[in-house]
């Protein structure tokens, strides 16, 4: 299976693989949404005749070959179907963050070119009926949902089920349609335009190509082995990489059934009704979850959190290598099975990850603690580096070979190599095909010979894992010459579950220091058990008691640099923790939550300046903008905190 | 709005109403009227008694003189349970749920004057009861949709925030699916994000089911934005009655309310 491409023969697109798993799957779910408290299902039959009617309705509202359709909204059957429907079409669907306020929502419709839109609901439909005007190519909005819907009055915008029944009339006057338009697509054609969220500048729009992500999906699905009767929840944003391969690629190749959650807020119990078997989430998602499963352990009766200490003390000794299918004692194994009994099963349960067989997590490094926790008892939580350029998969963990620092070997097909500054880059079946009307930033992407430049920092550990350190350009170095890579420290902070965020700063300075915002769920319970009374996150986070919560976490972080050579210079020496969370509606955090250093930095200036002065106290203002568009500040007088450098005997010969 | 909303014939009418409480004189010669789709609004500072009026048309008190019409049948005395079986729902200034029973189970209450299997056939939960249950749940379930309160489905209402309690007890008034909804103080104790959402589903049910609102409110930024008329009580006595835009500029209701509660008014 190496650097070859293996044969996807003449099922090459999304519309062909929708008519060949209606003929092999018919009868199996295909999607499933909630609704009125019921779990619908669509089969792959019934999904083949609605992305029919839906396409005919596309083109009888007047979408052409080469159109790009924007659609906006939270995982929904009907906006899934949407991109197949524009697919078979020859037309490019562009899903885009259903969050995204309407003036990021301009530059994307302006830049794709979109010229319909479907989208959820009237939420939606305002957003973009806002920048309309600036849109010169956008002539239609179709909604799925009619609420709040009837006063709209103009041509331009109307409902799916319009849509819909224009499709049902246009099929019967053309039968076999369909068909034969689906057959007018081939592998290499454009399947899919995702905008990258971009830590910098602005949104890129990565063209891949059909091949490019059935290639991709087939390879994952073999390397995990999934099948027909695997279980997806789709809850991550539509116009995220990942969901187009775990919700759509994969779910067309292997055949599995997709569930939709009921709505956001509703993603737990639905998690637990529909008990995955495959699963992803960012690391931050297995950290709440440890998070909610302290605390609540900490109000459970004394019996239970006897058992749990005990039973969770002993799975992570055994557990990770139960799973790994490593030798284990007998008696180990019997003791292991009373705890899957008594409390890793009921555990689970109450997870909702009962019936995983798989799950990934990417996208940021996660903490050894959580990784073991979760492995411990049983689910098999796997790492993978992945990026938009590459349709997900650059590097994956194998079963029975997962570490916790570490991203794996690199994916079926995909080839790797680290540059002479250490910045990795990729080529493989996945990579993308050009950024969209941006030749200069493809060029600087993507070499002649197809490498990809991933702007990451790694090297290979001596079993030929991948491991992550940070972006190559972050990378950076003290003034007393010591390297000093911001997310490594960064990720070390936020191991700790009292913090939830953290930059740090250190580049051409003396010393590193750190910005650190608290998580507000665990440490307001923190805060509880002990009696602190607080108005809300400003209050909490400027209490006294909370710095010397958060200085043991710093000082555990700098104990541990200091073990490590190259890094014990750039230990944290002063720090403040944040009178605000960053926020992606402040520009602060991209929509999939990673820190715009540039931004921060120049929103706070007044506050790194005082990191590296004397100052003990910092009065600040900040404009924070709420998610319906007004504004708003925060005052507050920030603190700043000394913590222990410790000058371990590396640090001293270094100097 | 931009839009134009069909106002209808009256739908309730209130006929020089007086109710006293052995010497107080809650209210004394009430008379107004009510449209049919309209919202509206009944002011007055505390004590001036709204509440009272509200607990009128619903039947729960029973006024010495005067009737009240609605739909067409006139009466003096009505019991709650008939009031409810015409067609009117309510919701309390404070709220009045079950507090150990779920959200679901709240709102099924809602449902109590449609169900017509008696109790044993509910028991049983079987046969055309459970056809009936069925159909109830759907309803149910649609009103439990359009708040947006799936997540807490399950969850028992005593443990809610306040705001969710509030949104959940107007769930409860929905699911009758009523023609007249009363609405007391809908928004006291809100922040103003909850009070946004609040005034959003008043008027999508206004909009989306054509119900006609009566409500108690204090916020006066809020009466004037979403109310079609306004009716203005002082002691008991009606000081005014009309568009948002009339009231405001009536003097003697600056006088007697607007001019007092000065700071309700900045808000």
């Amino acid at each position: 299976m190496s650097g070859e491409k293996p044969a996807i023969g003449s099922v090459d697109t999304f519309p062909k693989l929708l008519l060949e798993n209606a003929r092999r799957y018919g009868e199996r779910p295909s999607i499933r949404e909630k609704d009125l408290g019921i779990w619908q299902a669509w089969n792959w039959s019934d999904v083949k005749g609605e992305i029919a009617e839906m396409a005919a309705g596309l083109k009888s509202y007047g979408f052409e070959r080469g159109d790009s359709l924007a659609i906006v909204g939270d995982n929904r059957p009907q906006l899934y179907w949407a991109m197949t429907a524009a697919q078979a079409l020859g037309g490019t669907p562009v899903p885009m963050y259903q969050d995204a306020v309407a003036d990021e929502m301009q530059y994307v419709l302006e830049h794709a070119e979109a010229c319909f839109a479907i989208v959820e609901d009237q939420e939606q439909t305002d957003k973009l009926l806002e920048v309309m005007d600036k849109c010169p190519k956008l002539k239609e909005i179709v909604f799925k949902d009619s609420r709040g819907m009837r006063h709209y009055d103009q041509s331009y915008v109307r409902s799916l089920d319009s849509l819909m029944e224009a499709g049902r009339k246009y099929l019967a006057d053309n039968p076999g349609w369909f068909e034969a338009e689906t057959q007018k697509g081939v592998g290499t054609d454009i399947a899919i335009m995702l905008y990258t969220s971009g830590t910098t500048g602005r949104p890129k729009g990565v063209m891949l190509s059909f091949d490019n992500l059935i290639i991709t999906a087939k390879n994952g699905a073999e390397w995990d082995d999934l099948t027909e009767k695997d279980e997806v929840l789709a809850y991550l944003p539509m116009a995220w990489v990942g969901d187009n391969i775990f919700s759509y690629s994969q779910s067309y190749v292997s055949g599995f059934c997709v569930s939709c959650p009921e709505s956001s807020d509703t993603v737990t119990s639905d998690l637990k009704e529909i008990g995955p078997t495959y699963f992803f989430a960012p690391p931050r998602v297995f950290e709440n979850i440890l998070t909610q499963v302290s605390i609540r352990m900490e109000d459970a009766s004394w019996i239970n959190r006897k058992l749990y200490a005990y039973f969770m003390d002993f799975a992570l000794s055994v557990g990770p290598d139960i799973l790994d299918g490593k030798p284990v004692s007998f008696g180990d194994r019997i003791l292991y099975a009373i705890g899957e009994f008594l409390v890793y099963g009921p555990l689970k349960n109450e997870l909702g990850f009962s019936r995983f067989r798989l799950a990934y997590t990417a996208g940021e490094a996660i903490g050894p603690d959580i990784f073991d926790f979760f492995r411990s008892m049983g689910v098999n939580v796997k790492q993978l580096y992945g990026s938009t350029e590459a349709s997900v998969f650059i590097c994956m963990q194998k079963n029975g070979d997962v570490k916790p620092d570490t991203v794996g070997v690199p994916a079926t097909g995909v080839e790797l190599r680290i540059a002479d500054d250490g910045e990795v880059h990729f080529r493989g079946p996945g990579t993308f095909v050009a950024y969209f009307k941006n030749d200069e930033a493809t060029r600087e992407t993507k070499d002649d010979e197809g490498w990809v430049m991933t702007g990451d920092a790694g090297f290979f550990d001596a079993d030929g894992h991948l491991k992550i350190i940070d972006r190559a350009k972050d990378v950076g170095k003290l003034n007393n010459g010591t390297m000093f890579a911001p997310k490594y420290i960064e990720n070390k902070l936020k191991f700790f579950p009292f913090i939830t965020e953290a930059v740090a700063f250190g580049n051409e300075r003396d010393y590193a220091a750190a910005f650190i915002n608290i998580d507000l769920e665990a440490v307001g319970n923190w805060a509880e058990r002990r009696g602190l009374a607080y108005s809300g996150y400003t209050d909490l986070a400027m209490r006294s008691e909370v710095y010397d919560l958060i200085t043991d976490c710093v000082n555990k972080v700098n104990a541990d640099l200091a073990d490590d050579d190259a890094l014990s210079g750039s230990q944290i020496s002063r720090f403040l923790i944040l009178h605000k969370l960053l926020d992606a509606d402040d520009g602060e955090l991209t929509r999939t939550r990673k820190v715009r250093r540039n931004t921060v930095a120049d929103r706070y200036g007044e506050l790194i300046d005082a990191l590296y002065s004397g100052v003990d106290v910092c009065p600040v203002e900040a404009a924070v903008t709420f998610e319906d568009g007004r504004k708003g500040t925060i005052k507050a007088d920030v603190k700043i905190r000394e913590a222990i450098v410790v000058n371990s005997q590396q640090a001293q010969a270094v100097e | 709005m931009a839009y134009e909303r069909k106002i209808g014939d009256t739908i309730l009418s209130v006929d020089q109403i007086s109710l006293a409480f052995g010497g107080v004189k809650a209210l004394s010669n009430i008379s107004f009227s009510v449209n049919q789709h309209e919202v509206f609004a009944i002011i007055g500072p505390n004590g001036a008694g709204k509440s009272s009026m509200l607990n009128c048309i619903n039947g729960f008190y029973h006024p010495q003189e005067g009737t009240i019409t609605f739909k067409g049948n006139t009466r003096r005395h009505v019991r709650p349970s008939e009031a409810a079986r015409e067609g009117i729902a309510r919701t309390f200034q404070n709220i009045a749920l079950f507090k150990g029973m779920t959200t679901l189970d709240n709102i099924m209450t809602g449902r109590n004057t449609k169900m017509h299997k008696n109790i044993f056939w509910q028991a049983l939960r079987f046969g055309p009861a459970e056809k009936e249950e069925m159909e109830h749940r759907e309803v149910v379930e649609r009103v439990i949709d359009f708040l947006e309160i799936e997540a807490i489905r399950k969850t028992p209402v005593g443990t809610l925030p306040y705001g969710l309690q509030k949104r959940v007890e107007l769930g409860r008034a929905l699911a009758a699916e009523p023609d007249l909804l009363l609405l007391d103080e809908p928004m006291a104790g809100m922040n103003l994000e909850e009070k946004q959402d609040m005034c959003r589903f008043i008027l999508d049910v206004n909009d989306e089911f054509g119900t006609t609102i009566v409500l108690i409110e204090h916020d006066m930024g809020v009466v004037m934005d979403i109310s079609d008329r306004v009716v203005v009580l002082d002691y008991g006595k009606k000081l005014a009655d009309g568009t948002p835009d009339e009231v405001r500029s009536n003097q003697a209701v600056i006088d007697a309310y607007l001019g007092v509660a000065h700071d309700d008014a900045e808000e």
